[in-house]
This record gives C-alpha cells, sequence and structure tokens, in this order.
C-alpha cells in the first residue's frame, strides 16, 4: 500500500474544499471498499479524507413523507431503522442480503452507493482492464464474466455494479444530494450511476470534489408493498447474480402503481421502465407480469458464459410481482 | 500491506504526514501508539499491542476471523485504519473474559466442543457476542419475517436466524453444527 496522509474534516465545506484542491485524494466512509482495494494497489490516494465523523449520521422525516438519510448512517443502521422497516421494506431488506453483519456494522450509505465492480480483473493490477487503466482493454468480454453485465454493457467494459442497495433506491425514485466546489446538487439515484460507453473509468456522474451528503427517499405510494430478492450462489453472504427491488399497489384488480429494479445485470442497477409501462394500469395478475418482465429482458444481450443469469432475473422478477400482488391485494 | 518498520528496511524515511499518534482504548485500557497511517486495527493489536487472540485470515474482510467489538459493535478489523478509529473502545476475545471467569460464549464454545483447529474461534466468539447484542436491540436479519408493524423488541434467535446473523464467520474446518449450537445454548 502507498504511503498517504490522513486528514479528518469538520465540516462538509471542509472535506469539499480539501478534497477539490487535492487531486487524487479519497474520501473515507467505513472504509470496508476504499481500505480493500488499497491493500490491492487498485486505490493509490496520497490523501484519505475521513467523512466518516460528520454530521451526517441520522434518518429523519422530510415535511412530505419521506425520509433523509444521511450519507454517513451505517448499513445496520439504516436497515434497522423502524420508518425504513415500515415504509421501505425493499431498502431494509436489500440492505440485509448485502455483505455480513459485520460489514454492514461498518459500511455507509455514501460508500455503499460508491463501491466499485467486484470484475475480477478491476481487482487484479496485473491485468488490463479500461475501468482501472483507461485503453488497457477489457479481458472479462472473453474471460471470466459469469457474474458480468446482461444488460447495457460495452465493448469497453461488462462490469456489473454491486450493491444491492442502490437497486432498492433505485426502485424508490431516490435521490442523492451532492455538495461539491460548485455548490449543491440533487441526482436522481437512477441518473447517478453511468453506463459504462467508452468511458467505463467513471462509474457514476459524481465530479471531482463532490461529497455525498444524503439520500432521500420520497413517501411510499398509497397502497404500496415493497420487497427486494436476491438470487446468489450461497443463501448467505454472497453477491447476487440477480436482483429484483418492486414496489407495487393493486386498485380493483388492476396495476395502480409500479416500480421495478433489476440488480447485477448491469454497470448500475436497471430501472425496468418497458416492464412497468406494460404493467400500469394493466390487470394485475400472472399473464401480465410475465408479460412485462419479458418486454425488459428482450433487450439482454448475454456473453458466452452468463445467459444465465437472463433466466434467474426472469424468474426472480416474477416471483417478486406474484409475490407482491398477494399482498397488495390479497381478497382479488 | 504489512506496514511495520521490522517487514520493510529499503522503505524511505516516511514524511511525517504519513503517521499519527492516537489512541485505542483496548479492553479497558487506553494504548497511545504512533503508526504508520496503512495500519489496520488487526495489525496495531497483533503487531504493536500484542494481543493475537485476533486473527488474521483472509486480510480482505471476507473471512471474519479478524472480528472483534468497536465502541460494541463487531466489525472486521482488517479494513479498518487505525488512524481512523482514534478514540474507539476495542474489545478483544482477550477482553471477554471477566478475570478467570469465561464469558458465556466462550463456555459454551468449550462445552460443545464448537472448534477443530480454533483459528477462526476468536472471530466466531467475538462476532457472537456483537450479534447476541444486536438481536437484543431489535436488529433484524434477511430472515426476520418482514412485518407491517415493527416490532421494538428483541428479535428472536432460532438456529437459522444465528446461521444467517453469523455467515459472515468462515471456518474451514466446518464446526458450523457445533458453532449454532454454542450460540443457542447463549441465545436468550
Ligand atoms: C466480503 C465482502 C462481501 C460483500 N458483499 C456485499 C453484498 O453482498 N452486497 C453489497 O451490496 N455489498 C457487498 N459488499 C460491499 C459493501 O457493501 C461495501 O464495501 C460498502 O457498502 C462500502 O461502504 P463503505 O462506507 O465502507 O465505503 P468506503 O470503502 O469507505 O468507500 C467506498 C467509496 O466511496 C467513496 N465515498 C465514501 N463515502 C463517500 C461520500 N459520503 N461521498 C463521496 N464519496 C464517498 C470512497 O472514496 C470510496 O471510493 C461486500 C464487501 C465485502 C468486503
Ligand atoms: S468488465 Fe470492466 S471492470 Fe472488468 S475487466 Fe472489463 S473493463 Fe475492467
Ligand atoms: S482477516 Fe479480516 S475478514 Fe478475513
Ligand atoms: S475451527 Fe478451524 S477454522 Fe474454524
Amino acid at each position: 500500500m502507498k504511503p498517504f496522509a490522513y486528514l479528518r474534516p469538520a465540516s462538509v465545506a471542509e472535506a469539499v474544499r480539501v478534497s477539490a484542491a487535492t487531486p487524487g485524494a479519497r474520501f473515507l466512509g467505513g472504509g470496508t471498499n476504499l481500505v480493500d482495494l488499497m491493500k490491492l494497489g487498485v486505490e493509490t490516494p496520497g490523501l484519505v479524507i475521513d467523512v466518516s465523523r460528520l454530521p451526517l449520521d441520522r434518518v429523519t422525516r422530510t415535511d412530505d413523507g419521506g425520509l433523509r438519510i444521511g450519507a454517513t448512517v451505517r448499513n445496520s443502521d439504516l436497515a434497522a431503522h423502524p420508518d425504513v422497516r415500515a415504509d421501505h421494506p425493499a431498502l431494509s431488506q436489500a440492505l440485509l442480503a448485502g455483505a455480513s453483519g459485520q460489514l454492514r456494522n461498518t459500511a455507509t450509505t455514501g460508500g455503499n452507493l460508491l463501491q466499485r465492480t467486484r470484475c475480477p480483473y478491476f481487482q487484479d493490477i496485473t491485468k488490463p482492464c479500461n475501468k482501472r487503466d483507461p485503453g488497457s482493454g477489457c479481458p472479462a468480454r472473453e474471460g471470466a464474466h459469469r457474474d458480468l453485465a446482461v444488460l447495457g454493457h460495452s465493448p469497453h467494459c461488462v462490469a456489473t455494479n454491486p450493491s444491492d442497495m442502490a437497486v432498492a433506491l433505485a426502485a424508490l425514485d431516490a435521490t442523492v444530494l451532492l455538495h461539491g466546489p460548485e455548490g449543491e446538487r440533487a441526482v436522481p439515484v437512477t441518473d447517478f450511476h453511468r453506463l459504462p460507453g467508452d468511458n467505463p473509468d467513471q462509474d457514476t456522474v459524481i465530479r471531482p470534489g463532490e461529497l455525498i451528503t444524503e439520500v432521500v427517499l420520497p413517501p411510499p405510494p398509497d397502497g404500496a408493498v415493497s420487497l427486494y430478492r436476491k438470487a446468489r450462489d450461497r443463501a448467505s453472504y454472497a453477491f447476487a447474480l440477480a436482483s429484483v427491488a418492486a414496489v407495487l399497489a393493486v386498485r380493483d384488480g388492476r396495476v395502480a402503481h409500479v416500480s421495478l429494479a433489476f440488480g447485477a445485470l448491469a454497470h448500475r442497477p436497471w430501472r425496468a421502465r418497458a416492464a412497468e409501462d406494460v404493467l400500469r394500469g394493466a390487470t394485475a395478475d400472472r399473464e401480465t407480469f410475465a408479460r412485462a418482465v419479458e418486454a425488459e429482458l428482450e433487450a439482454a444481450r448475454p456473453l458466452r458464459d452468463n445467459g444465465f443469469k437472463v433466466d434467474l432475473a426472469r424468474r426472480t422478477a416474477f416471483g417478486a410481482l406474484t409475490e407482491l400482488a398477494s399482498r397488495a391485494a390479497p381478497n382479488d | 500491506m504489512d506496514p511495520t518498520p521490522a517487514g520493510r528496511g529499503t522503505a524511505a524515511p516516511a514524511p511525517a504526514d504519513d503517521r499519527s499518534t492516537l489512541t485505542l482504548h483496548v479492553n479497558g485500557t487506553a494504548r497511545t501508539l504512533t503508526l504508520d497511517h496503512r495500519t489496520t486495527v488487526l495489525d496495531a493489536l497483533r503487531q504493536h499491542l500484542g494481543l493475537t487472540g485476533v486473527k488474521k485470515g483472509c486480510d480482505h474482510g471476507q473471512c471474519g476471523a479478524c472480528t472483534v467489538l468497536v465502541d460494541g459493535r463487531r466489525a472486521n478489523s482488517c479494513l479498518l485504519l487505525a488512524v481512523a478509529h482514534d478514540g474507539a473502545r476495542v474489545t478483544t476475545v482477550e477482553g471477554l473474559a471477566d478475570g478467570d471467569r469465561l464469558h458465556p460464549l466462550q463456555a459454551a464454545f468449550l462445552e460443545r466442543d464448537a472448534l477443530q483447529c480454533g483459528y477462526c474461534t476468536p472471530g466466531q466468539i467475538c462476532s457472537a457476542a456483537g450479534m447476541l447484542d444486536e438481536a437484543a436491540a431489535g436488529f433484524p436479519s434477511h430472515v426476520t419475517p418482514p412485518t407491517a408493524d415493527v416490532p421494538v423488541g428483541p428479535a428472536p434467535l432460532g438456529a437459522d436466524e444465528i446461521r444467517e446473523r453469523m455467515s459472515g464467520n468462515l471456518c474451514r474446518c466446518g464446526a458450523y453444527p457445533h458453532i449454532v449450537r454454542a450460540i443457542e445454548d447463549v441465545a436468550p
């Protein structure tokens, strides 16, 4: 690991000022991803700016009944928060499906959103990788890509975003608040992560020096129920092969509200707009659900070894919608 | 990754901003150290404070062997920078017993023969101690049934809950069945 200087800023303003003035500086949340990548030599910051003690560790109600989640709230505290469990079970379940008890105690909201891909070539500095070393190539395309993308990939990168939490936030229409040298801005979480295109080194639209300060959730839609389902190689403590976050409200047998997002299929949480278009206003039955999921996954372009993920995603989404429908309209 | 002086004879002397003086309250005693910023809490405990109960398995957050309690909560000490934990209370397996009286989890692990080689055991026990507190505080797990009325009381702990909540601690010897039984003995 490269030697580095360490700073614990007293305020958001100081964190942003120092970060903007120090190329190559990195913010430290829980460190469960950053420290790992520093040990691997993938990250080599000259300055680590520890934001974990900034006063961003609260979950509070917004005036409209939504929730503001501070960037340094630990994943385990967020999952256990009574308002999150009551209003947004999909978020609590997504967090609890990720990593381990120890890691969730340490990991923060901001760090979770910015965790890097688990592509094995990205993590191995002896290998080429366009994300780590732009222009060096993408060995995953022909190599080990069983766990990687089936949607939205490019010739330059086929990595997936590994976060479970981000998938739930995408389905819940969350907004990310950023503080940067040019001030504050709000970005819908569905626009926060990028597709790889020809510059996969950029995971997100975050700009140099910008700090995530909060994530804001709107109140849950009337009568909506939500859940998160994750398919993986082991029953616990494994990254997703395919996952689904879904929110559904049914009125008079018809879909009154729906949002659906896939995880582990693409470079970003995949909000399933095509499926939602089929579902909205349609009869909430199995035939509609199958058609909707199909409409979304038509766009899938699996690689040599990961075609199974499309089928896994199909079944996981169909199961999630069926389960939610039985809860949303128990008497239908 | 080993930043201790003994490990690197050829390194240029680190500039002053590469190290800091910090205090960890380890098993109830304040320990002040001047450490290279690269030093993890794990290496501080093992190499600078001689507390070798805490183990290094993977050094990447994957195995749980390095689990300790930090301010009462379990964490993988291999991924914690010591400098970022200045002022923290750290409890290792050495700090769990009350004098000669074993912690109930230590006694249960012995009673149930919940180990073979023992390498993962300190991490298992520290993790279980943190896990029991989390459940007592009502923290849910992945296998806790979701309910509309969020319960405020402690989360009940059956074998499935224990297995899920302990999944961050791997055991190469496969002592899992006895580990789960030992923890069940202590769970309320
Ligand atoms: C063994 C293992 C298994 C795992 N399994 C899963 C899993 O199944 N599912 C899952 O979702 N995740 C999993 N994870 C990943 C884990 O969730 C992330 O490591 C964690 O969420 C990162 O949060 P952190 O606070 O520790 O981030 P850090 O490591 O501190 O930071 C990560 C990145 O975010 C930046 N950053 C941190 N905070 C901010 C901020 N406020 N503003 C701007 N930038 C910031 C850092 O500079 C860094 O680039 C696993 C990790 C490990 C080690
Ligand atoms: S898939 Fe992306 S992260 Fe993986 S090797 Fe290719 S460029 Fe690198
Ligand atoms: S040594 Fe820390 S988790 Fe393996
Ligand atoms: S007892 Fe040997 S690793 Fe667990």
